[in-house]
């Protein structure tokens, strides 16, 4: 088991009790976050659909790599790792 | 037709008109909701009301999604007031029979987007962010950007009074770098590509609530500032859509905001009765291609790609609005393509020589791809088809570099006629 931070954006920090980062526990990205949930069970159904796949306008970066760059929510995680969970943001340039 | 809410385009959740821009029930984007239309049920009206306005995008305020239009008070009595910040739109649409002809084509038409302020479309979306980031009560600009964004956003920064700070990626073509750092404007170059840049800049519109990113926290009404190129595109054809667009496609806001503005006026009957939606191409370098990708692979989720192309403008790896732009091109049967490097080299020099207009890498994607949907016989014989070129060739110099020899001589004429007996070729 690796000890990852979740950087909480500001959208959703009403779920974490307005913390801006959170420590859980996992072995992939996938794992990390259901821990997460597990504390923070608000955050599901913001981040995840029906069948619990990431929504498409949720982007998760491993120490700032998008994660789907590496093998999605089975992407493994090490310890002291940085997730960030932002919103996708359209019409940049 | 004033705004009444943002929405959230997946779960149709209602928020305040404020700076939000993402649905804290799903994640989705917010999309700005307009009441009817006063004059709805009587488009005559409508088109009068519209002809009496300025000539620039505030004509078309009744479809924006800001409070008023942003005037300055009169200096004195009988003064005439002015309108706030610059004037952006009302740029030409050229008919380009050249090019047409070479390609084969009935009717192309240029829409020369290059013709704005700070030379691209951008001046558009930065008009109706800033305008509304000022009602908002904002004091500070920012954005992330490619270049041509930067532009915009410090040169309405200028004309407004407003400090601006912009990000961009190191590495940005000079020129979009020095156009944005003349007007005063704070320039945060950051190491990393685009994506990098805008993760960066949507973690800094959390921590920072009182500055107003015109493309994060004001996204939603940025983004509609593009359809004032759908209106202008209708009105300047005589309130007649077009058969065909053929636009770019970075994060997919400019191209889906297009459909909008088109599916609004033929909503209110503004355009010709029983006009269509225009078929909608769109238009990505092969080096970022994500939206087209998808497009060709049937999907609806653009995974995303490190962007390694000239069109740097059109360098998103991580299209936003890319499941939009999808599902526009398949619902007007149109078209997504992806053109190479040297294909937009090359679509650069055709548009130039064939109609005059020089645009920068992203117009020779656009043009490309009207090139290769030509030579693969998917334009009608009978189409009206409207190139939007959306930035201007000196920004990208780079790109045309090469491309053509200049005839040295000595001030002699016998060199001279020597010399004028060859005409010198476009290499390209």
């Amino acid at each position: 088991m690796a000890e990852v931070t979740f950087k909480i954006p500001t959208q959703l920090r009403a779920a974490t009790g307005g913390e801006g980062t959170v420590k859980a526990e996992g072995t992939t990205v996938g794992t990390a976050l259901e821990h997460l949930f597990g504390n923070h069970p608000e955050l599901r159904s913001s981040l995840t659909d029906s069948e619990g796949d990431l929504r498409r306008f949720v982007n998760v970066y491993l120490d700032g790599e998008d994660i789907r760059f590496g093998d999605g929510l089975g992407t493994a995680v090490a310890d002291r790792q940085e997730l960030q969970i932002l919103p996708a943001v359209a019409g940049g340039r | 037709m004033s705004a009444s809410s943002l929405t959230c385009r997946e779960c149709g959740s209602e928020y305040p008109l404020e700076a939000h821009f993402v649905c804290s029930k799903c994640f989705g984007p917010l999309e700005v909701k307009y009441e009817e239309h006063p004059s709805a049920g009587d488009p005559d009206a409508i088109r009068r009301r519209i002809q009496a306005g300025p000539p620039n995008i505030w004509r078309y305020a009744d479809f924006l999604p800001l409070d008023r239009v942003p005037t300055l008070a009169a200096s004195g009595p009988g003064q005439t007031p002015g309108l706030e910040g610059l004037p952006a739109g009302s740029t030409p649409l050229v008919r380009a029979d050249n090019l047409a002809k070479e390609l084969g084509l009935r009717e192309v038409w240029v829409k020369n987007d290059a013709a704005n302020p700070t030379h691209s479309f951008k001046d558009r979306v930065v008009a109706v962010a800033a305008a509304r980031a000022k009602e908002l009560g904002f004091t500070t600009l920012a954005c992330a950007s490619t270049g041509n964004l930067a532009n915009a956003v410090a040169a309405a920064g200028a004309a407004l009074g407003m400090p601006v700070y912009v990000f961009i990626p190191a590495d940005l073509e000079e020129q979009k770098i020095l156009a944005t750092g003349i007007y005063g404007a704070t320039v945060v170059t950051v190491r990393g590509n685009y994506d990098d840049v805008n993760r960066l800049c949507t973690e800094i519109a959390g921590e920072r609530p009182d500055w107003a990113f015109v493309n994060v926290n004001m996204r939603p009404y940025y983004a509609e500032g593009s359809k004032t190129l759908a209106y202008e595109i209708a009105e300047q054809l005589g309130w007649q859509t077009p058969d065909r667009i053929v636009a770019p496609i970075a994060s997919g806001s400019l191209f889906t905001k297009i459909g909008k503005g088109f599916q609004e006026w033929k909503d209110l009957g503004l355009l010709d009765a029983d006009q269509a939606l225009p078929i909608m191409s769109g238009a990505q370098a092969a080096g970022c291609n994500p939206v087209a990708h998808a497009f060709e692979q049937g999907h609806d989720v653009c995974r995303p790609v490190k962007p390694d192309t000239i069109a740097k403008s059109l360098a998103i790896g991580n299209p936003a609005d890319g499941p939009y732009a999808i599902e526009l091109a398949r619902q007007t049967a149109g078209t997504i393509d992806q053109v190479t490097d040297d294909e937009i080299r090359a679509g650069i020099a055709l548009l130039a020589r064939t109609t005059g207009i020089f645009t920068e890498t992203a117009g020779g994607v656009t043009t490309a791809t009207l090139k290769k949907l030509a030579d693969s016989g998917r334009i009608g014989a009978d189409e009206r088809v409207v190139i939007v070129i959306t930035g201007e060739g000196l920004k990208t110099l780079d790109a045309v570099r090469g491309t053509f020899e200049c005839r040295e001589i000595d001030p002699n004429f016998d060199q001279f006629e020597a010399t004028a007996e060859h005409r010198t070729e476009v290499s390209v």
